[in-house]
């Protein structure tokens, strides 16, 4: 079994708030990232499949495909775009904050069973070079 | 009742990096001078050497529902200031009593700092990972993604 790594870079806006709470609530907990008028980071996307090598190939995935499912699914949905505003799974009522844990367990689910022949087997997103979420697909 | 816990939501893991500079010299008080030398070579220089170590500290547990976070990452990082950059940051490391009588390697270094880190109320260490250099890392915790 082989794990392989692709990377890739999306910029986006988003907000920190929780709508069961006061103003002061969500200014309490979230700080700065609470501001409304939302602020962006550059993300870091590591995605990781497991699979076997096949025979003939010698791959465990094609990383041409690899590369266009993580535009096709991730980086065009969110790149410099808000994830607040302009992103289904974090959309008002969700319940569903953008932080950088819930951005990993997201993109796993955009990704999950849609890459022929691997598993996939982590996603790590960094909103920072100092910061980065870890999923691996547990409940 | 933390397994409990566990099992309410996603299960995800934060890594924060903290940085700081400390010197040491490594020297075991079991070995002869000539054998620390031979052992050692260039990192038993009796006045000591230095690095500039990145510490990345692993957390992890249930996403939690209102907050989106494992942990409260302001909370993390106060820990840390108080606990490992307060206490290590432009320190000599073998003059502290995290080392005991073990050798202040990073492979200790590694496991000291996990020990502090399972003081952490806010969240579950899972593991530490110190790069000593731009070439040599440690790790020690859990295998991660088993649960």
């Amino acid at each position: 079994m082989i794990l392989l790594t692709r990377k890739a870079e999306f910029s986006s806006a988003h907000y920190y708030w929780n709508e069961a709470w006061t103003k002061e609530e969500n200014e309490r907990v979230f700080g700065r990232c609470a501001n409304k008028n939302g602020h962006g980071h550059n993300y870091t996307l590591e995605v990781t499949v497991e699979g076997e090598v096949d025979s003939v190939s010698g791959f465990v995935v094609d990383l041409k495909e690899l590369k266009e499912i993580l535009q096709r699914e991730v980086v065009r949905v969110y790149d410099h775009r808000h994830l607040n505003l302009e992103v289904p799974e974090f959309a008002s009522g969700t319940g569903m904050i953008p932080t950088t844990e819930n951005i990993a367990i997201a993109i796993w689910r955009r990704l999950e069973g849609k890459i022929p022949g691997a598993k996939l087997h982590r996603v790590r997103v960094y909103e920072m070079a100092d910061l980065f979420a870890d999923y691996y697909g547990e409940h | 009742m933390a397994g409990m816990v566990f099992k309410t939501g996603p299960r995800a893991y934060l890594t924060r990096c903290y940085r700081l500079s400390a010197s040491h010299r490594l020297h075991s008080e079991a070995y002869t001078e000539e054998e620390n030398r031979a052992v050692y070579g260039k990192c038993n220089n009796p006045h000591g050497h230095g690095h500039n170590y990145g510490i990345e500290v692993t957390v992890g547990g249930p996403v939690h529902t209102q907050t989106g976070m494992v942990c409260d990452l302001g909370e993390l990082d106060g820990f840390a200031e108080t606990n490992l950059l307060q206490r290590f940051d432009h320190k000599n490391l073998n003059t502290l009593n995290e080392f005991g009588e073990a050798v202040p390697t990073t492979e200790n270094f590694t496991r000291a700092v996990y020990r502090i880190f399972q003081g952490f109320g806010g969240a579950r260490v899972v593991r530490i990972r110190i790069e000593e250099t731009g070439n040599n890392s440690f790790e020690y915790g859990e295998e991660l993604g088993k649960g």
